[in-house]
């Protein structure tokens, strides 16, 4: 086949041949872009930008509860950093993180298309993205925010910082999350190629198609949400704010009823992504496709039901907390259904432990602690013991950072191959898992005890009996932050020193591995030859080139 | 060697693990109010299905990872690539637990809302940043004094910004809303004295909104009662005002001993020139204070926020007097 002589390895740049990064040079070549490889990648080198600054802030946190008492900051400070640290993570990193970077680059490929169905939206939702950015920043830089990420009423009409700026951001924000569904949406539905059913399309596209009718249907929830807090904020309307006769309660279910299915829009791609490593490093086929993609969907729309499980304790009825505490268990379902099918696949495979295989190892055992810890919020009359605790927040970064984070770790290993058509070091790849690994149990699995003893979340200041295990989450960050910073230096060493990759170093059946890395322009020389997605069983290992090659091809 | 490692290690953290008494487990504090055994009783129930489930996924990846490493040689097996009954059971086996779940949280949680009928009733008052609970002879404290044995119904309503009532040993929490009243109760079981936090975050001081709940004896909460009731009559102004002062919550604002916080210390304020944030001065003097006590947005200090609220219609005349009392005392 002509695209295994691209991944041939060559080690002089001369003879590299053109592809989606060479093809063209200059500023303009990528701020105006319309290819979706190039947008992906903007998106990827922004969004992890946004985590460092995130991360940044959970350092500072973590430094400051570190022990009792006023460690480095006042309490106003404080109250800006985890704000910020929230915000940032939800609206700049999570959100868009796996859909839009890594979606956006593996999706056309996926589908053996050239680009996605609308590349002009396609820009159009990062420069929105951008802007959105932008009034965060600035926002940060004016006054700071410190209202917590859920901007709570009245609070958020009594604070001096700049709340109204920070919701425009996300206002926007929001509309860049919409353009990147709506595209997702008609790419699947119109450019998949003959012979690719929806019964045999990569799970990953289920999932970020599953992601984008949440994102289509909820954000502009958000976007409602914003425009009244913004009204009342500006115009002094009384729709949520008590002194003038209005609701706070309503506030949270509006901010709720987006918020919650925003929670799929961070979990389901991640999903996708194990889909795919964990089949493809068991050399297995998946079990249990249809019930994997079916629940999906199954999760999708039951995630917009659930909304009302963050307000048990708000003086909502215990009617409509008994509704909401039912349907919330029945969201588990599906995910666990998911779980069994990820270990079932791995029964009887052949399992190799490359990093993204470590990442996806750590997602399962981390998201599963995540997904059973819900349990305990789901249940009633614990929730109330629970809720706003440090429980609460060992549980939501279990599933944000244990699961979304952990999954898109896996899926950048997975793929920087493909993306920067170079290898990582290997032994530091998984060094930096493991170190990850260790660190992130160190400091969530502390905040669990305390949280279920009584530590309230939000707190700069704690009762001693909670100190020893603020110590440890202090130390787990730190060593956290630590290994994060080894991948990025193994990362951006690989661009320069990584050793060139081959089209297909992992042994995968999906199309993006039939193109060569880093794939050209137009993505495929020649249309792909559409298969099973999860057929290994034509793939064989070329030991000379360390890379897989379809067992037909001469070499 | 190892082994015996891991058995130590086992005898240390198993009983930690699972164990549960009536002086807590290792997860949950003491149950001390009545309806925390419900509540309780959920907990153990999602734990023990949790521990469960974790060690399932755990073993098998550990097993599959042993078992099946890629090794030169060792190809991967076929086996089925799904299976309906395998799906059925991996979905229904869960979907009968969670139905054990959520109806032992069902039944817990509707006793921690139902409130006796015979209960006694304390009205609690929150804003930023302190609680106030006013007992049904007017009484007014900043924590909270309640017999034991004896269910005691909260009505809570808040003056600014939502807060929340969170009691750990009760297993009690509840917002408390600005413009609608809420109602949570409970019942102690022992004597003693337990943690009272605010737990829906309210600016800056939400983490000393701290206030202490005692569980009396029947005979001494109504001599706590009387001897709270009347301050002004049972002290002298200045030890009277020092007790108002920290029961209306000045001190969640105010310092005494020079440290600023949200608002300026109070200690040694008495004589001396203040300049206003509108570029006046003022001399502190009786008068001063009784107008910053009744329109404290009138006369803003420089350097400071316009935070604090009116207490008027809260505190009358001799209150007032003693509170100045006590503040000229600082000096
Ligand atoms: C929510 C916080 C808050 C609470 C509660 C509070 N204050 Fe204040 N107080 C302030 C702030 C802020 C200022 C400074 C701005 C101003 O002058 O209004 C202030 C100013 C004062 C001053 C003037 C001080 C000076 O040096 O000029 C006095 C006296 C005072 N408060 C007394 C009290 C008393 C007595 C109480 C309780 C009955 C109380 N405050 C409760 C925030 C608070
Ligand atoms: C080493 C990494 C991280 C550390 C140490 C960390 C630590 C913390 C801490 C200490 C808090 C404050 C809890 C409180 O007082 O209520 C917090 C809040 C939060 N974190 Fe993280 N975090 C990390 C990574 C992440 C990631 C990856 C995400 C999401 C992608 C995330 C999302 C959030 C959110 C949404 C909040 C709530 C903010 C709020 O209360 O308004 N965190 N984190
Ligand atoms: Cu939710
Ligand atoms: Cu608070």
């Amino acid at each position: 086949m002509a695209n295994s002589a691209d991944g041939k390895l060559s080690e002089t740049n001369s003879s590299a041949p053109l592809n989606y990064l060479n093809c063209q040079r200059g500023f303009l070549s990528w701020a105006l872009t319309l290819d979706h490889k190039r947008i992906g990648v903007l998106y990827l080198v922004s969004i992890m930008a946004s985590l460092g600054l995130g991360g940044l802030f959970a350092m500072l946190i973590r430094a400051e509860l570190i022990a009792p008492g006023e460690t480095i900051v006042k309490e106003d400070t404080y109250n800006q950093f985890f704000t910020l640290h929230g915000a940032i993570m939800i609206f700049l990193f999570i959100l868009p993180g796996i859909p839009a970077a890594l979606g956006n680059f593996v999706l056309p490929i996926m589908l053996g298309a050239k680009d996605v169905a609308f590349p002009r939206l396609n820009l159009a939702s990062y420069y929105l993205w951008l802007v959105g950015a932008v009034f965060f920043l600035v926002a940060l830089v004016t006054g700071g925010l410190d209202t917590g990420w859920t901007l709570y009423v009245p609070y958020a009409f009594q604070t001096d910082t700049r709340v109204l700026t920070a919701g425009l951001g996300a206002f926007i924000l929001g509309f860049s999350s919409i353009f990147t569904g709506i595209n997702f949406i008609a790419t699947v539905h119109t450019m998949r190629p003959p012979g690719m059913t929806w019964m045999k399309m990569p799970l990953f596209l289920w999932s970020l198609y599953a992601t984008a009718i949440i994102q289509v249907l909820a954000t502009p929830v958000l976007g409602i949400t914003l425009l009244l807090l913004a009204a009342e904020l500006v115009l002094g309307l009384g729709i949520f704010d008590p002194a003038k006769g209005g609701d706070p309660i309503l506030f949270q279910h509006f901010f709720w009823f987006y918020s919650h299915p925003a929670v799929y829009i961070m979990i389901l791609p991640a999903m996708g992504i194990m889909s795919e490593v964990i089949p493809t490093f068991s050399r297995k086929h998946i079990f249990g496709y249809k019930f994997i993609a079916a629940s999906s969907v199954a999760i999708a729309f039951l995630g917009f039901l659930v909304w009302g499980h963050h307000m048990f304790t708000s003086s909502q009825s215990v009617m409509a907390g008994t509704i909401f505490s039912l349907l919330t268990f029945s969201v588990s379902i599906p995910s666990a259904i998911k779980v069994f099918n990820w270990l079932a696949t791995m029964y009887k495979g052949s399992i190799a432990l490359d990093t993204p295989m470590l990442y996806a190892l750590a997602f399962l055992l981390l998201f599963g602690i995540g997904g059973l810890t819900g349990l305990f919020l789901a249940t009633l009359s614990a929730n109330v013991h629970l809720h706003d605790t440090y429980f609460v927040v060992a549980h939501f970064h279990y599933t944000m950072m244990g699961g979304t984070l952990i999954a898109f770790l896996a899926g950048l290993h997975y793929w920087w191959p493909k993306i920067t058509g170079r290898m990582y070091s290997e032994f530091w790849g998984r060094l930096a898992a493991i170190g990850v690994f260790v660190g992130f149990n160190l400091t969530f699995f502390p905040q669990f005890v305390m949280g279920s003893r009584g530590m309230p979340r939000r707190y700069h200041d704690f009762p001693d009996k909670f100190a020893i295990f603020h110590f440890l989450s202090s130390l787990g960050a730190f060593l956290t932050g630590l290994a994060m910073l080894t991948a990025l230096a193994y990362l951006l060493h690989s661009l320069f020193r990584g050793r060139r990759a081959a089209a297909n170093p992992w042994g995968s059946a999906t199309l993006e591995w039939q193109c060569a890395s880093p794939p050209p322009k137009e993505n495929f020389t020649e249309p792909p030859r559409v298969g099973d997605p999860y057929d290994y069983d034509n793939l064989t290992y070329d030991a000379e080139n360390e890379c897989f090659v379809p067992m037909n091809a001469s070499p | 060697m190892l082994g015996q490692v891991g058995s130590g290690l086992a005898q240390l953290v198993v009983p930690a693990l699972v164990g549960q008494s009536s002086t807590g487990s290792f997860w949950l504090p003491p149950p001390d109010s009545v309806a925390s055994g419900a509540v309780d009783h959920a907990f153990h129930f999602v734990m023990y299905v949790s521990y469960f489930f974790f060690a399932l996924i755990f073993g098998l990846i550990v097993l599959f990872v042993v078992k099946y490493r890629r090794r030169p040689g060792a190809e991967a097996v076929k086996t089925a690539k799904s299976s309906l009954a395998l799906e059925a059971t991996w979905s229904l086996i869960p979907l009968a637990l969670t139905i054990v779940m959520f109806y032992l949280g069902f039944v817990g949680y509707v006793e921690l809302r139902s409130p006796p009928e015979r209960a006694y009733e304390i009205s609690v008052l929150a804003r930023k940043w302190s609680w106030q609970f006013t007992y049904p002879d007017g009484t007014i404290d900043n924590n909270l004094h309640v017999p034991v044995g004896e269910p005691v119904r909260l009505v809570m309503t808040s003056d600014d910004v939502i807060h929340s009532l969170s009691i750990p040993a009760f297993r009690v929490k509840m917002d408390v809303v600005p413009g609608r009243y809420t109602r949570t109760w409970f019942q102690g079981k022992e004597l003693g004295t337990y943690d009272l936090y605010c737990t829906e975050y309210c600016g800056t001081g939400h983490s000393d909104m701290l206030a202490s709940v005692v569980v009396h004896e029947a005979d001494d909460f109504r001599a706590w009662l009387k001897a709270a009731g009347d301050v002004l009559g049972n002290n002298p102004p200045a030890k009277a005002g020092e007790i108002l002062f920290r029961r209306h919550g000045c001190g969640s604002c105010h310092s005494t001993d020079g440290t600023p916080r949200v608002g300026p210390s109070l200690q040694g304020i008495v004589g001396q020139t203040h300049a206003m944030a509108d570029g006046s001065s003022a001399a502190v003097d009786e008068n001063y204070i009784r107008q910053s006590i009744l329109e404290p947005g009138t006369k803003i200090r420089q350097g400071f926020r316009n935070q604090m609220p009116t207490y008027k219609g809260r505190l009358n005349d001799q209150e007032i007097t003693a509170i100045i009392q006590y503040i000229k005392s600082l000096n």
